[in-house]
């Protein structure tokens, strides 16, 4: 079982994420060698312009989408955490899509079969949507280096918060 | 004619079983190879193939756009006839990930502004969608009996019902239309009500904020009763050479971090509020003044310091450039805007409006029915300068105490422009319009060229620009030429002009006429280092025509060209070659860098005459048969010919 505290997926930083979709385009490419953010593992949400972040799989410790399967067609790796798709017993029932919280598990257009990020393990310069991102708003983090991450940038804010002159209008 | 048939995707090719023999060796990337037919009056719609010529000779958007336009109209059509075409196109890179590329989308049109051709362009991710739906153009034609909007579900395109629609925001419309179909990512493009009731400077909005926003194309929709377009795309886009096309994405990608788009990621186009205002070129009061006392207070500094709250990008862009303004109290408080220089202009110094606030309150509602905010806020000038100047009373203005300043003015005028509601309702027809029916000399104070409104250059003191701005053949406009930037760096005296400069001018054009025709990003066009030949090698890689920077150039010249044509077949001519009347009348009176500065006849006569030689125009400015001979537009010459043996 891979340890929880190993565990590595691809996060978005909110506040850099400006929703340009690059992120889907080069995976894509990667994985299927199209242009089309359809088949992309990674995606782009925008609620709001305010609001852009990209999601794919976190891997999840007991993932859901496995435990969700009818037909045993996941299993999550034991050395490094991927969600591994049987494409044989898949047949794009989609309960899995339903368990995952981030949408990250998603039916191919074609194949008709799930598909979910793997973190490039074919590349070996890691995952391209990290290397492509122009904004530097992805990365590979375990969680403790999320939980790093997060409190940095919390108390960058207050430093932030501590040095600006209230404007008056 | 022969049509050659450029597939792209196989699928299409089982779908539609005309002409299969020439398929194999004619493989043409960057193309869909489809063009849609939408026709309104009957209900009906059709794809044919594309013409492989078009596409080589005029690469897609504004070009494929204009040339798909004047194929589907009649001479002397009345923009808001149901016989004036609106068509929309896509560009050879869109949907793949060329930056700024991937995303944008042309439409073209009859003016009802300028009564001759016109184009205008919109990005996000509306342009990718519409491509990987399988097509390079969409044309509508006629007029629905009643509301409609369009859904085109890849190979499925249903003309449905939008009275549900009618009178909501493009906002509005496309939460409701992602709703009924049930799926967030369709990209919808949409008027106002603006559009509803043909206000002339009536724009398309997609994805909320972006807009096909200049000479008021979103009026033609409108007469067609067309609300509208909802796409979805899910084919696969693919380009010629993938992988030298991935290592000059790289390379841009690179190049977008740099120098050449640092403005556009840092402080914005407001940066050049205080630029303009310190070399006197900000036209100010409705071109009283050229320099704005209150600048500081609507500078793009001071706007990014208070109120730009993120900072978005538009599909495969990676230099981003949006910059979403939130006010966050006072009277606005909760409006929300992107704000660029150009509207922040208008409704800011060219009304005498200094309050940032105000300027994101007015983009908002500009957004919300559907107008072009750079038209609007030059209008919303001109009826200050009118009220000033007593030729509108405050009882004309509905009670409005339309002082230049008056925030509160612009406001209002803003919302009667965009419901056609009161003074409004003459307004919403532009300066030019609005002008004529007002009489008493507002003629005087209407700023415009071929009707459309001006744009943020002082061109009394910038010369090279006030020729760039005199042909545009879309109207006053800096996005046809960009000249601006030879008088505001210092190539030439901005406030002379010499023989030979057109020149420089007509090679600008031709450049960005293929910019807007591959559709990539105005903001984007410094990172081309080599200009013309970086522009050759995108077109290449991607299409897989080989073509080298002289051909692309004549591609650029020939889109122009076009153009010309196509205005010149519409009556359009020397005559309408000008400037605004306060350009030609009214020195700048300002103390400081400009004071003086205009342009005589004789300087205009000068500007037209060196342009239309370095075109190969006529004096009239009417493309000679020759010219059209040398660029490959034979099929064109009877249109010239027949014109120039009238004059």
């Amino acid at each position: 079982m891979v340890k929880i505290h190993e565990r590595k997926f691809v996060s978005v930083d909110p506040d850099k994420c400006v929703g340009c979709q690059v992120c889907e385009y080069i995976c894509a490419w990667t994985k299927e060698k199209a242009f089309n953010p359809l088949k992309s593992r990674i995606r782009v949400v925008r609620l709001n312009p305010l609001v852009n972040v990209s999601l794919t799989c976190r891997r999840c410790e007991d993932p859901p989408c496995v435990a969700a399967c009818p037909r045993d067609a996941l299993k999550q790796s034991e050395e490094d955490g991927t969600i591994l798709v049987d494409e044989d017993k898949c047949n794009g029932c989609g309960w899995c899509i339903e368990a995952c919280d981030y949408g990250a598990i998603m039916l191919h257009p074609d194949r008709k079969v799930v598909f979910v990020c793997d973190l490039c393990k074919d590349k070996p310069d890691g995952p391209q949507c990290v290397k492509w991102c122009p904004e530097e708003a992805l990365d590979v983090v375990t969680p403790d280096v999320l939980a790093q991450k997060s409190r940095i940038s919390a108390t960058k804010k207050l430093l932030v918060e501590a040095m600006k002159v209230t404007p008056t209008s | 004619m022969k049509r050659r048939v450029l597939y792209r995707y196989l699928n299409i090719l089982k779908e539609d079983p005309t002409e299969s023999n020439e398929m194999e060796e004619n493989t043409l990337y960057g193309y869909a190879g489809r063009i849609l037919y939408v026709d309104l009056t009957t209900g009906k719609t059709y794809t044919e193939p594309l013409n492989e010529d078009y596409a080589k000779k005029y690469i897609g958007g504004i070009g494929l756009g204009m040339r798909l336009w004047l194929d589907n109209s009649k001479p002397g059509v009345d923009p808001f006839s149901p016989e004036n075409p609106l068509v929309l196109t896509t560009g050879p890179t869109s949907g793949t990930i060329w930056p700024t590329g991937g995303n944008g989308h042309v439409f073209v049109a009859k003016s009802p502004q300028t009564f001759g051709i016109s184009e205008s362009k919109s990005h996000g991710s509306f342009g990718a969608e519409l491509k990987r739906a399988g097509y390079d153009a969409v044309i509508f034609k006629g007029k629905a009996e009643k509301p409609v909007y369009v859904w085109i579900d890849d190979d499925s395109v249903q003309i449905l019902d939008a009275s549900h629609l009618w009178g909501k925001s493009p906002q509005e419309t496309e939460d409701i239309i992602k709703e009924e179909l049930g799926d967030f990512y369709v990209r919808v493009a949409a008027i106002g009500p603006a559009g509803e009731k043909l206000v002339r400077i009536a724009c398309i909005i997609n994805e909320k904020s972006r807009a096909a926003g200049r000479t008021g194309l979103g009026a033609v929709m409108g007469s067609k009763n067309l609300k509208a377009i909802a796409v979805r795309g899910t084919r696969d886009v693919g380009v010629a050479k993938p992988d030298e096309f991935l290592e000059f994405v790289k390379e841009f990608h690179e190049r977008m971090k740099g120098p050449a788009t640092k403005k556009y990621r840092t402080l914005g186009t407001p940066e050049n509020v205080l630029v303009h205002n310190a070399l006197h070129c900000m036209p100010t009061r409705n071109y009283n003044n050229a320099h704005f006392e209150g600048a500081e207070k609507v500078s793009g500094e001071l706007l990014n310091e208070r109120y730009v709250a993120k900072i978005i990008g538009c599909s495969s862009c990676a230099m981003r450039c949006e910059h979403v303004c939130v006010v966050r109290e006072g009277p606005y408080k909760g409006a929300m805007a992107r704000v660029e220089y150009e509207p922040l202009w208008a409704m800011g110094p060219y009304c005498g409006v200094d309050r940032l606030d105000a300027i994101i309150k007015g983009s908002e509602i500009c957004n919300y029915y559907g107008i072009d905010s750079i038209s609007a806020g030059v209008i919303v000038g001109f009826a200050m300068d009118c009220y000033e100047n007593g030729i509108l009373t405050q009882k004309e203005m509905d009670g409005i105490e339309a002082k230049f300043g008056n925030h509160e003015a612009l406001v209002k005028l803003l919302e009667k422009i965009g419901k056609r509601e009161g003074i409004g309702d003459i307004l919403a027809e532009g300066v030019k319009i609005a002008a004529e029916k007002i009489g008493k000399g507002a003629e005087k104070l209407a700023q415009h060229i071929k009707g459309v409104e001006v744009t943020g250059y002082d061109i009394r003191c910038l010369k090279t620009a006030a020729l760039g701005f005199a042909v545009s053949f879309r109207g006053a406009d800096h996005n046809r030429h960009g000249a601006y930037a030879l008088d505001i760096k210092g190539k030439y005296n901005r406030l002379t002009y010499e023989k030979g400069r057109a020149k420089a001018v007509k090679d600008l054009e031709d450049i960005y006429t293929i910019i807007d025709s591959l559709i990539i990003c105005k903001f984007s066009r410094g990172t081309y280092y080599k200009e013309i030949e970086d522009l050759a090698k995108v077109y290449s890689l991607v299409t897989g025509i080989e073509t080298t920077p002289d051909e692309m150039r004549r591609k650029g010249e020939r889109i122009n060209n076009l153009a010309r044509v196509i205005n010149v077949r519409e009556g359009l001519g020397r005559k309408d070659d000008t400037l605004p009347y306060k350009v030609m009348n009214y020195p700048v009176p300002d103390e400081g860098p400009s004071k003086g500065a205009y342009v005589k006849q004789e300087e205009l006569n000068l500007m037209l005459d060196d342009y239309y030689e370095v075109r190969g125009w006529t004096r009239d400015g009417v493309p000679t048969p020759e010219k059209l001979k040398e660029l490959g537009m034979e099929d064109m010459i009877p249109i010239v010919e027949a014109k120039i043996k009238k004059a």
